[in-house]
């Protein structure tokens, strides 16, 4: 019934048609509906079932679990700071009210100059700012005016995107770039060492504790795994990052090596600076606070910008943990790392990668100039 | 066997249609055959007949304009019935209508006391018989003034639907002996086969002699006779090694022991629009009529002479390619899936565990042409690699095959490839890019500047 709407109504949207300008907008949404009756011409006569949509929204649904939990948590927060009780439903009916203008904000924007561009180009909208236009509002601090937002998404798709001609061919994680915009280009209103926590109310964070020292202050692990501590919206809870990881995991979408190898050198970093004594926290504490998992869950993993060869996502991760670390111990005037870590680290992916397929060349005219040897 | 070669990267596609291990003979009498030129890639085809010519089995029909000595035979004897060419003159079909019984040009047998280079490539060159040799880099017809450096043969195929080699080889063994004997002359290199550990059961092929026998174990592209070169002996730059068809060794053998260019063979019939799948001993280039009338299910289908990954579309009345020895049919994909994004996918196979179906590992799955899909940049990595078994970075090479930098797609590699190789990687691509196509472009461009 729906599909003999769509066939009536797509001439309209054919080159030439009444709407032909909006080809591009008309294709995004049909292809939402339906998996084109495109067929196989050349080469392979069958082609997998997945495709980019579905592995895409497999990332959305890897993130929901932080996004739903995020949402409660910002009103807990809120309810909290204020000393009033509130039931479950009050929170995360707050929290919505928060986190729900922002996700709209970060897709209308995103989306809106995403279609645009297609259209211009002539080109079919892509997937990939799905899981970008979700990840921006939950890397953010809840209070953040959503001008800033609308800001600072337009500033990641053109500039982190768009420029380089769309996705598949970015340098940097957009969500990430939008995040760093905000940090560096309204430093006041994002600042390290407290967040918001309610209205006018701001709080510090585990880590902002962990740079002064104020051990005391911190929170239990307890509230750390289960996200019952201020921070941004989908950053909190480790148990939540967790799931999401397991989801990405089980489909062979995130990669393995990338969250193994961040995991490996930010414990290491953490545990060489308890050993010379730069850092009171524990190994557990500096894991689960801050946007540590959620980046590695979540955006250290991105196929386009990490590393692309398996030898290199080793390199690329372990070095983006230690860096993360690196940071949020050493540098005191950014309390959390991860963000500049994987931005530093995938600027340099290309390099890293740059390196191991050398090696395979070199293994290559090795061989090469052996086997002219014996001839 | 030692020296056990076992892969673990590479995907085989669990779709229904299996051929069953039936072998049939023919219930009527098979008149129409052709041979098609555009099946010896690399070929630049000149007719040496023309139509309503009468030709005996084994009288050449074409030739390569570059190597005229390289000549393209009739399979059978019988009447030049039509010359069907395509855009811009193109060769496409030579059609015979051939005689009830074979008539076959004597080339005279060879005994294998008499084997020299020199006999044996007169031998095949006047019986059209050496351009089944081809010839890797470029996946090419073999030059026959250059000697290759080894020379491979794959006995099993491990492509969805494949034939199963000992079937064909079963009743041929002396002939295939014979075929790899007088191959084995041929190179200052060895002959060697790759056999599969456990499903390769002839002793025409374990126990082969003049060869060395390779075992090897994995999932598909294990059976590709460019995996098993890349890890036998790898091709480096200047280098040529050839490859032969167990199929066709057999008729090579033929032609020493008999000295006739007898072309049957055994070909598999299989796919999920296929009413009565197995084999059937025919000759080759027969019209796919025969074996598909009122053999085929409701529904429109796509027949394939060849593998689904890798082989040829062609008309239900189509003919079998030369260098195949399966017709697979499947059902078109013309059609929608609703929020094909959303879907559990129980029904569906992929390679990707977003589909519920991986959980179920012995089902079969039935599996149209639909694309599944739109075309995207490249996004998703690591994903090639897990279904090519080879040491290369396949997206960097299929950047600078895209790039059409010859520089680094030597150095990644090219030498050592063939479409075929990346037919997998072009099947689970979730950016439905035409990969295949793109290796292509890149060898041809590679071919035209190096040589």
């Amino acid at each position: 019934m729906l599909r003999n709407f769509i066939d009536k109504i797509k001439p309209n949207f054919e080159k030439g048609g009444k709407w032909g300008f909006l080809h591009s907008t008309f294709e995004a949404f049909e292809t939402f509906l339906f998996v084109p009756n495109e067929v196989t011409r050349k080469g392979s006569h069958v082609r997998d079932a997945m495709d980019m949509k579905r592995t895409m929204i497999v990332v959305v649904l890897a993130l929901i679990p932080c996004l739903l939990f995020g949402t409660y948590n910002v009103g807990r927060m809120h309810f909290g700071a204020l000393g009033e009780a509130a039931g479950f439903w009050r929170m995360f009916g707050f929290g919505a009210l928060k986190v729900l203008p922002m996700l709209v904000v970060s897709y209308v924007v995103g989306l809106g100059i995403e279609f645009i561009f297609a259209q211009v180009r002539g080109h079919q909208v892509n997937e990939g700012f799905l899981v970008s236009g979700l990840l921006i509002p939950m890397i953010c601090p809840p209070d953040v005016p959503l001008w800033m937002l609308a800001v600072a998404t337009a500033f990641a798709v053109l500039i982190g995107k768009e420029v380089f001609g769309g996705t598949g061919m970015n340098i940097w994680n957009p969500a990430l770039l939008a995040r760093a915009f905000l940090f560096f280009a309204y430093p006041s209103q994002m600042s390290g060492d407290s967040v918001w926590v309610a209205d006018a109310v701001s709080g510090p964070t585990a880590l902002s504790m962990f740079a002064s020292g104020n051990m005391e202050a911190v929170p239990s692990i307890g509230d750390l795994f289960w996200g019952f501590v201020p921070g941004s919206v989908g950053e909190t809870s480790a148990f939540c990052i967790l799931l999401g990881a397991f989801i990405l995991l089980w489909t062979g979408i995130g990669s393995f090596r990338i969250m193994f190898s961040v995991l490996v050198g930010g414990i290491l970093m953490i545990w060489t600076a308890r050993l010379t004594g730069a850092t009171d926290a524990t190994v557990g504490q500096h894991l689960l606070s801050g946007g540590f998992l959620f980046g590695m869950v979540f955006m250290a993993t991105d196929p386009v910008t990490s590393a692309q060869t398996r030898c290199g996502k080793l390199i690329y991760g372990f070095l983006l943990g230690v860096m993360a670390m690196l940071i949020r111990i050493c540098n005191p005037a950014y309390p959390e790392g991860m963000m500049l870590a994987i931005l530093l680290m995938n600027t340099f992916a290309p390099l890293i990668d740059y390196g191991v397929v050398n090696q395979n060349i070199r293994r290559r005219r090795k061989r090469q100039l052996k086997a002219e040897a014996c001839r | 066997m030692e020296n056990l070669i076992k892969l673990r990267r590479g995907l085989d596609i669990r779709i229904e249609g299996c051929p069953d291990s039936s072998l049939n003979a023919p219930t009527v009498s098979y008149r129409k055959y052709a041979v098609k030129p555009t099946d010896f890639y690399g070929m630049q085809p000149k007719l040496k007949v023309q139509a309503s010519d009468r030709v005996l089995a084994g009288d050449a029909l074409f030739f390569d304009k570059n190597h005229p000595q390289i000549t393209v035979s009739s399979p059978v004897s019988g009447t030049v019935d039509e010359i069907v060419y395509g855009e811009r003159r193109a060769l496409l079909e030579i059609r015979i209508s051939a005689d009830e019984k074979l008539e076959y040009k004597q080339f005279g047998a060879l005994a294998q006391a008499d084997f020299t280079p020199e006999k044996i490539k007169e031998k095949l060159l006047a019986s059209g018989l050496w351009a089944f040799i081809r010839q890797r880099p470029y996946d090419l017809p073999a030059d026959s003034d250059t000697t290759p450096r080894d020379i491979f043969i794959s006995a099993f195929d491990t492509a969805p639907f494949a034939p199963d080699m000992d079937m064909v080889v079963h009743g041929q063994e002396e002939f295939f002996q014979t075929g790899v004997t007088a191959l084995s002359r041929l190179t200052q290199g060895k002959v060697y086969i790759g056999v599969h550990r456990s499903k390769t059961a002839s002793a025409a092929f374990t126990q082969c002699r003049d060869a060395v026998v390779v075992p090897f174990d994995g999932p598909h592209p294990c059976g590709n006779v460019g995996v098993q070169i890349h890890h036998i002996k790898p091709i480096n730059k200047g280098e040529r090694v050839w490859y032969v068809h167990p199929q066709d060794v057999i008729v090579m053998g033929r032609l020493f022991a008999k000295g006739i260019y007898d072309a049957t063979k055994i070909v598999a019939l299989a796919g999920g629009q296929v009413i009565k799948t197995g084999y059937h001993k025919i000759v080759s280039g027969l019209n796919l009529d025969y074996l598909l009338r009122e053999n085929l299910k409701e529904g429109e289908s796509r027949v394939i002479s060849g593998n689904i990954l890798t082989g040829t579309r062609v008309a239900a009345n189509g003919y079998l390619g030369a260098f195949d020895s399966l017709i697979s049919v499947i059902p078109e994909g013309d059609r929608y899936r609703f929020m094909g994004w959303l879907t559990p996918g129980l029904n569906t196979f992929s390679y990707s565990h977003t589909f519920w179906s991986w959980l179920f590992r012995s089902r079969q799955y039935r599996m149209d042409t639909n694309r599944n899909g739109d075309t995207r940049a490249f996004v998703l990595t690591g994903q090639y690699e897990k279904v090519l078994p080879m040491d290369i970075y396949p997206m960097q090479l299929l950047k600078a095959c895209l790039a059409k930098d010859i520089e680094k797609m030597e150095a990644l590699g090219i030498y050592e490839v063939s479409p075929e190789d990346f037919a997998l990687c072009e099947y689970i691509d979730a950016s439905k890019i035409e990969i295949q196509e793109i290796i292509r472009q890149g060898l041809e461009l590679v071919r035209k500047e190096v040589g």
